[in-house]
Formats: structure tokens, sequence, C-alpha cells
């Protein structure tokens, strides 16, 4: 991976993939409601939610296994709806790989150009190209029963690459690869795109997986698309209190409570500090929102806050604590030795605070 | 941790400890006690059937167990001389060739769609093949004879392979469908991708990885497809038509039978399928799709 090759031959065409209000139904239970996403040439888009949101299905609508409903799907500048997967130019990485257990791996990469009528020669040369991208060379003859988990990816990686094809799409890739080989993959995947530059639709239900690989993360639940923003867009202002749960680890406090005189009166007991009131709200019903990792530790006017776990990562401290009933999960960059059961004095910073409406979960009030 | 692990070799200590015979040679020892056992009364008929061959009937009937002198070929050159046997084997190796070449072909293709593709009535297909299991179709000799008068196709061969192909299906299909639906979706969906058309999805990706249902499903057809004798009895008249186990009833007369003869008949004709019987059996070892989805 890590080895200078020259540029694999990129799609000459643009390949942008645009996804107009696309429905899918399974009989009468509907699993995508009108989903539209643009997705640039060369960009890499994560779709991300919990599972059963449908963002797989989206992903084989894409590739063509399943039909759409309604909408329409263009890659490049083609409708390709009606298209059968082989004529959508297109490879797909699966989650459980799927190699073709009685083919070397040579054969496996080879098979698609096999059945497009390749000549041998050319096949040869694509395949070496590819598995020297990939460090396949030495597993060329191997049978995908003998390679480990990782190696078994990235066969599946190089099937896909052997074809150049103008939209690479991976389905949960990664998540049957243990941790550490998980991160080393998502490099590998990362850097292979900004190598290759092909347009590549991800999905995933792991948000870490979303934020540290992607150009755009696509945030879907129940078959609607909650939010479509850059990693870090979606940090700082998600639209909806969904999105504000989903994205960051560990996830954000959402606290429930009402707005009382210019501060924010937590239903569990405890006053929130805030930076400003938004129009209208004084008195209303709101949910306060604040990131574990956007407390500030024994500040002398913070909230008083009894520890309840302390859990130490090394490079730094997790501690859940309570106000009154409001359970806060709290992260802090110093070493944290309160014993469970003492109080300490935290307070929120009151510029990275997101206010969201309690009745329709939208977001009130930019904390920047 | 360690407490535990310490229990544990203390307890084996004392199931090793105890006497008897379980003690002296392990529960592997007495497994192989059993299959040994079993190993020998298995075949033990067919050596005796193999020692006959080469022994006259006054022989047989004197000393049944002894071993014979191997040098004694007289009885296969009698069926030789005396019987079609080429012919006759010939004719089993057609009929049983044919047939599995049917059963395997279209029992496979009709598990492949049973067990592939969703659509009204597969359930139902499935079913019908399976009610085959239950009915025996020897029941139904004599519409089966009309039909086959009626088809002209009495005395011809193909009135055997026909109704081999229908007794074979049925098992075929039950074999097949439950192997190919255990096939990950995964891997069809990747050959489409790959641009892969139905066709050849069936036969260059999931044929290669069934290979070992289709000859689980092989061996149990070809076995008794070979042995029939009722079939071609009802059916077959003209002499150089019959089938092996039928050909060679010749010595087996109204009052006296050459049993020496009739033996060594029949060690020819198991010979084809001990043999099939032991090539095959190397297929079983099945692990064919490990490695292809995790």
């Amino acid at each position: 991976m890590r080895r200078t090759v020259e540029q694999f031959r990129g799609s000459t065409a643009m390949a942008q993939v645009t996804i107009r209000n696309v429905k899918k139904s399974f009989g009468a239970v509907d699993v995508i409601h009108g989903v539209s996403i643009d997705i640039k040439d060369g960009e890499f888009v994560i779709l991300v939610g919990p599972s059963g949101c449908g963002k797989s299905t989206l992903l084989r609508m894409i590739a063509g296994l399943e039909q759409i409903s309604a909408g329409d799907i263009e890659i490049g500048s083609r409708v390709v709806n009606d298209l059968p997967p082989k004529e959508r130019d297109i490879a797909m990485v699966f989650q459980n790989y799927a190699l073709y257990p009685h083919m070397t791996v040579a054969d496996n990469m080879g098979f698609s150009l096999k059945l497009a009528r390749v000549s041998k020669d050319e096949i040869k040369t694509r395949v070496a190209r590819a598995a020297e991208i990939l460090g396949l060379q030495p597993l060329l003859e191997r049978y995908p029963r003998q390679l480990s988990g990782g190696q078994r990816q990235r066969v599946a990686m190089g099937r896909a690459i052997v074809r150049d094809p103008q939209v690479f799409l991976f389905d949960e890739p990664l998540s049957n690869l243990d941790a550490k080989l998980r991160v080393a993959m998502r490099t590998e995947i990362k850097e292979l795109h900004q190598r290759l530059k092909t347009t590549t639709i991800y999905v995933t239900h792991d948000q870490i997986e979303a934020m540290t690989m992607a150009d755009k993360i696509v945030v879907m639940r129940d078959g609607v698309v909650e939010q479509v923003g850059a990693p870090l867009d979606l940090y700082d202002r998600p639209e909806n209190l969904f999105v504000a749960g989903f994205i960051g680890s560990p996830s954000m406090n959402l606290i429930k409570g009402k707005i009382e005189g210019g501060k924010f009166q937590a239903d569990g007991g405890g006053v929130f500090p805030l930076a400003s009131v938004p129009a209208g709200y004084e008195g209303k019903r709101v949910i306060y929102g604040t990131r574990p990792e956007h407390f500030v530790f024994g500040a002398p006017d913070g909230i008083e806050a009894k520890v309840v776990v302390v859990e130490p990562t090394g490079s730094e401290s997790m501690v859940l604590s309570r106000v009154g009933t409001t359970e806060l999960t709290t992260v802090f960059r110093e070493r944290v030795m309160a014993r469970p059961g003492e109080t300490i004095r935290i307070s929120p910073d009151t510029r990275l605070v997101h206010l969201f409406d309690e009745a329709s979960g939208k977001r009130i009030v930019s904390a920047h | 941790m360690s407490t535990a692990s310490a229990t544990a070799s203390r307890k084996a200590m004392t199931y090793g400890d105890r006497p008897g015979m379980l003690a002296s040679l392990g529960r592997d020892g007495l497994l192989q006690i059993i299959l040994i056992a079993n190993t020998i009364i298995m075949l033990a008929p067919i050596v005796i059937m193999v020692f006959s061959a080469f022994k006259t009937t006054p022989q047989i009937f004197q000393a049944p167990f002894s071993i014979p002198d191997f040098t004694q070929v007289g009885n296969f050159i009698k069926i030789w001389n005396e019987t079609n046997f080429l012919r006759y084997l010939l004719n089993s190796f057609f009929v049983t060739g044919a047939s599995m070449v049917l059963i395997l072909t279209l029992g496979t293709m009709a598990a492949y769609a049973i067990g592939r593709y969703a659509f009204t009535g597969s359930s139902f297909i499935l079913m019908f093949f399976l009610a085959g299991l239950t009915l025996p179709l020897k029941l139904a000799i004599i519409p089966l004879f009309m039909l086959m008068r009626d088809l002209g196709i009495l005395n011809n061969q193909l009135s055997l392979i026909f109704v081999y192909t229908a007794m074979g299906l049925p098992t075929t299909v039950f074999i097949m469908t439950g192997f190919i639906r255990s096939l990950p979706n995964e891997l069809e969906d990747a050959a489409r991708m790959d641009g892969a058309s139905e066709a050849r999805i069936m036969w260059a990706i999931m044929l290669p990885l069934v290979r070992p249902a289709m000859v689980i499903a092989g061996i149990q057809n070809v076995v008794p497809i070979w042995n029939d004798f009722f079939f071609p009895l009802v059916f077959i008249q003209n002499d150089n038509l019959k089938t092996l186990p039928q050909g060679l009833t010749t010595f087996m007369g109204e009052y006296t039978t050459d049993w020496g003869v009739l033996f060594s008949g029949l060690t020819l004709s198991a010979a084809p399928i001990v043999i099939i019987y032991i090539v095959l059996s190397k297929q079983f070892i099945a692990g064919m799709t490990s490695g292809a989805v995790k």
C-alpha cells in the first residue's frame, strides 16, 4: 500500500452520482421514503445510521441489486434505474468479502475482466497492477480460505479496483475485522481513495469510521436522510437531536428542561449557563445539548456534580456524574483523581452549547 | 482462573483413574472397536460373495467360508461364454449413466431455482417434489406399464431411464435445495456486480460449491438404479437390452441354480459401483465453502 505506484488508470468520465427522491418499499412496508443526495465526482461519501435505517438498501439500489420503487439514480449523466449492475460501471466490496472460494486470488480479481472478454494478457497486467497497489503479489496463487481476514478484505478491494469503475461501493467492509486491523484498513482505504480519486460511497454504522474517512457524511434514520454535511459540520452543527446524539463519541449529553431567567433549568435538577437566549424561547421547554469534551473541570463558578464513575483511558479521563438526577458524561484532557461520591465543579463551554426544540427535535440555536 | 483449572485437572484425573474398560482403552479405543466390528459385519457378505465367485457350487456348500483358489476362474469364463455379459454391462452403464445425467442436471436446476429465486409457488413446487419421496413407484407398475406401452417405449431403455429419473428427482431436489439455500447470497451479488449472467452465476460460482452435495445425491441414486431388477424385468424382454442384474438371472434356474457362476456375475456387477463409490467418496470432503464468507 505504501509503495509508490503510478496512478491506476483513472476513470475518464466524470462520475458524479445523483440520487433524486428515491423510494423503496418491500410489499406494503416503505423502507426508504424519498432520499435525495448529490455526490460529486471523486468524493468519498459515507452513509451512516443505526441498523435498519435503510443505508445498505440504498447502496444496493445504487449497485442495481435492488429495484428502485420510485425516483431516479444517475451515475455520470446516465439514469441507471433500470440498468443491470454490470452496465452501471460500478464495483462493490461486500461486508463478508464474498470471495469465490473455489478460485485463486488472481482468478477472483480477474473474474469480472474475464466475463467482459478482456484478453488474458490484459487481465494479467491489470490484476498484477491492482495486486501491487494492495500489496497482494505474494498471495495471487492462494485460495481465499488460506488468507487472513485483512488479506481477504484486500482481495475484495482488489477485485473492485481491477475493473477501474466509475464508482466504488463499500458495504460495511470493516465490520468483520478486529479493532486494530479495522483502524489500519481505515487508513488504507482512505489512502487508496486519495490515490485513485474514484467516487466512493461507503456504508457503515460506525460513526467513528464515518467521521475519520468521509468527505461528506449522510446520516440516515428510518429511511430518511437526517443531515448531510462534512464530518466536522455534523459535529459542530447537528441539525436535530438524532444527529446530535449519533455523531460524536461518547455521545452528546442531551438534557430536558426549560429556559428560565436566561439560564437552563434541567428537569432533573441543576442550572446550566447559556450564552444567550434565542428569541422567543424564554420560559419555553428545550433540550440542552453539550458534548462531553466541552466541559471545563474545576471551574470555581461551575455546576456542582456528584461523581459516579471515573474511567481513565490514559490520555483523558471520562467522568460520569450527576447533577440532581441529571446524568452528565464528561471527558477531560487532564487526569481527574476524583473518587465516586465526591463533588466536583464543572462548567460547560457556553459557546459550544446546542439547543433543540423539545417538540420538533430541531436545532434552535447555533453554538458558534 | 487458576483455581478453576486446577479443579478441572483434578476432576480429569479422577475420571482417568477410574478402573474399567473405558480407562484402559479410552473412549476412542472403544469407538475403534465398535467401528471395526461394524466394518466386519458390513464387509462379510461382500467377501463371501467374492470368495464364492471362485468356487464351484459343491465347494460353496461344503466350505462356505473357506478361502478359495483364486486361480480357478472357470465361473468367469462361463459367464463370458454363455451370456451376453458385456452387452448387459454396457446396457447397465448406459441406463444408469443416462439416468444420472438427467437426474443431476434436472434436479440441480430445479433445486437452484427453488433455492435461490423467490417466486410464488416455489414452496409448492418443492412440496410437490418431496411428495415423490413418499410414493413408491413400484405401486404404480401397472399404470406405468400401460403408459410405456402407449408411448411405444416398452422393450426400450428409454422406459427405464424415464422411470429412474422420476425416482431420483425427489431426493436430489431435496438434498440440493437445502445445500443451495445455505450458500451465501453475497456470492451471487458479487458475481452479479462482476457482470455474470444468471446462467454464469449458477455454472461458474454456485455449482462448484455444491459439488459435495451433487456427489451425495449421485451416490444416493446410482446404487439403487444400478442394482434395480424390478423395472427391467417388467419393461425389457429383448435380451440385447437387458441390464446386468436382469441378465444374470439366466443362472437362476427353476430347479437348479449355478451358485458359483451367479456369485461371479454378482461380483462383476458390483465391481463398477464399488469403484465409483471409492473414487467419489473423496469428494465428500466438503469445506469447499470455508473462506467464502467469514
